[in-house]
């Protein structure tokens, strides 16, 4: 299981797996457009690369999924896949995977309007990493 | 976390630990059990450690679990010595209501109901990433962000007497575009006249019940009057602009000299380069919203003129007021005897000037400033007045709405096999909608007891209630 939801009383929250930090990041990030669309009907039309810097794991998580929500709210384009390069504690480096929404092929399930850094966590639970997040809608 | 009763409506979060005041949530005896489990209590305790920070960190009674500030939550800090901080005012700056009397009764509009619904649906944009019919270029967008509803009156979308039944005039002077980053900007651009999704909504209701008569006869407001009220911020705007700077004061957070014990809570001292940024930027998007709001009433107008069948004298469209729900101001307060400037931060609360008061309108001052509280979309809206308790205990502060007590999650699911349109037009409330859940998530169970929370600041006296308002048609988000 990539994610699941978490329940908050007045907006969305999200709790992400991964096997190691590169894959719970991918995760995060297919989790945020996975509430925003159905993301399997996505094409990967266009690619670009994103570089996101951060002063630890949570800083670096929130930044992260910042950069990429504005991809929908600031350009209109959904993303596909976001495939993590490189990734240290600081910085990292990712493919990201996209296409411009069109109301007559998509469905947006609800708005994301900010990623908070509210009870943000990212830690290592026995061989999991996990990390918690909670949007604002 | 320990309450300790101080009366009926009020209780105190005792200064522990790193607290430099105390807290007070204000609060009915059947309400207190469940704020005592949410994680707002441990928010109110958390403001208290900020510097600056004078005589209580205050919540309303809609308090409920924000990130870093409770929503509902009241903080004033010193002008010299205090901090700013972009979670204490929310995402959604200026995020208000404003309520508008027409000359139409409820039985003139009882049956035309589906079409100005209809109507407003089709002509208000509304939901997701919604674009308005306003194009703006960046030039112009800065005029905007400079002026406010202004913006909005001088080409046509409203007049004078609007301005001055908006709080602040609809414009905070000290707004500076050159504060804002390309990315709120750009955001701004596209969003002038659109209503946005959520709990956002423009609503057609009528006058129920008058509490108080001289005060309403000065609003304006008569049993069985068709009314309007609407409810917006800042859209992309504000949210991005709240984004960019959480981000800038979370780095430097460090830097300030203090711990904090939530990260939301960064903040940056008032008198500092980052925090009079954040103060005229914030300005900006709180222009935005007001000029949003002005527009988005000028739209309303013409749907209803459009769809009665009658000009505008005839319709006598009147803004009553227009209040912000997520701000900081800079104002004066008497603290201890003396006059102190302060930075009064309302995250999910709304000013409520007294009678007498110079920042409330000329047609006001004699009953004080008119406050506007919405319910969920099944009950009732309100409309109070400040007092002067308020300007001596919450800084001129009071509620602001219903708050919800469901999480979204669980809301759908009580929804679930329920037709909530239906349920609602038993009761004689039409709905429309764009989003796929909205209704789910925003039904009238999901919303505490609007009643109840007004009880609760009336019996405080910290506002008075003028009148009681019933939902006839409702368009969300």
């Amino acid at each position: 299981m990539k994610y699941k939801l978490i329940d908050h009383t007045a907006d969305l929250g999200i709790e992400v797996y991964g096997t190691g930090l590169s894959e719970l990041f991918e995760n995060a990030g297919y989790a945020m457009f996975d509430l925003i669309t159905d993301t399997n009907r996505l094409n990967a039309l266009s690619e670009t690369t994103l570089n996101i810097t951060g002063e630890d794991w949570p800083d670096l998580m929130v930044n992260w999924l910042r950069e990429l929500l504005y991809f929908w709210t600031g350009r209109g384009l959904l993303v596909k896949i976001a495939d993590i390069v490189s990734i240290s504690e600081y910085a990292l480096s990712a493919n990201v995977k996209y296409e411009p929404y069109v109301p007559e092929r998509h469905l947006i399930k609800r708005e994301l309007k900010a990623v908070t850094y509210h009870q943000i966590r990212v830690e290592q639970k026995d061989a999991i990493w996990e990390a918690g997040i909670i949007f604002d809608v | 976390m320990e309450l300790i009763k101080i009366d009926e409506y009020r209780w105190e979060v005792p200064k522990t630990g790193q607290m430099r005041v105390p807290g007070i949530i204000y609060a009915g005896e059947s309400m207190i059990e469940s704020i005592k489990q949410e994680e707002a209590v441990k928010q109110v305790a958390n403001v208290a450690t900020l510097p600056g920070i004078i005589r209580a960190s205050l919540a309303m009674p809609d308090i409920h679990w924000g990130y870093g500030f409770p929503i509902g939550g009241v903080a004033a800090f010193d002008w010299e010595t205090g901090i700013i901080s972009p979670g204490g005012v929310g995402y959604d700056i200026n995020c208000g209501v404003r309520l508008a009397t027409t000359l139409l009764t409820e039985k003139d509009v009882r049956g035309k109901l589906e079409e100005l619904v209809n109507a407003m649906h089709r002509d208000i944009p509304s939901g997701v990433g919604s674009t308005g019919s306003i194009k703006l270029t960046y030039s112009e967008e800065k005029k905007v962000l400079k002026e406010g509803s202004k913006w909005a009156v001088r080409h046509g979308m409203g007049d004078e007497s609007d301005i001055e039944h908006t709080e602040d005039f609809g414009c905070m002077q000290n707004a500076d575009p050159d504060t804002l980053s390309d990315k709120a900007l750009e955001r701004g651009l596209r969003q002038l006249g659109t209503l946005g999704s959520g709990n956002h909504f423009v609503e057609i209701g009528m006058v129920e019940k008058i509490y108080d008569p001289d005060t309403a006869r000065v609003f304006g407001l008569f049993e069985g009057q068709a009314t309007l009220m609407l409810h917006s911020g800042s859209r992309g705007l504000g949210y991005q602009l709240c984004d960019d700077f959480l981000a800038h004061m979370t780095k430097n957070v460090k830097k300030l000299g203090f711990e904090i014990p939530d990260r939301q809570l960064a903040c940056s001292m008032i008198q500092s380069d980052a925090g009079i940024r954040y103060f005229n930027a914030m300005a900006c998007a709180a222009n935005y919203a007001w000029a949003n709001r002005q527009i988005l009433m000028h739209r309303a107008r013409e749907v209803f003129q459009k769809v009665i069948g009658i000009g505008p004298r005839n319709l006598g469209m009147n803004l009553v007021y227009d209040v912000c729900h997520n701000i900081a101001k800079k104002e004066t307060h008497i603290v201890d005897g003396k006059k102190r400037t302060v930075c009064v931060h309302r995250k999910g609360a709304t000013r409520a000037f007294p009678p007498g008061h110079e920042s409330v309108c000329e047609k006001y001052r004699a009953v004080g400033q008119p406050i506007l509280v919405p319910g969920d979309m099944g009950r009732a809206s309100y409309v109070l007045a400040g007092t002067e308790k308020a300007m001596t205990e919450t800084f001129g502060s009071t509620c602001h709405g219903a708050g919800r007590v469901l999480s979204r999650t669980a809301a759908l699911k009580k929804s679930k096999g329920r037709s909530i349109q239906r349920e609602l037009e038993e009761k004689g409330i039409h709905v429309r909608w764009t989003g796929r859940s909205t209704l789910g998530e925003e039904m009238p169970e999901a919303y505490k007891d609007v009643s109840q929370v007004v009880g609760v600041v009336h019996g405080a006296g910290i506002s008075r209630k003028v009148a009681k308002l019933r939902p006839m048609a409702v368009l969300k988000g």
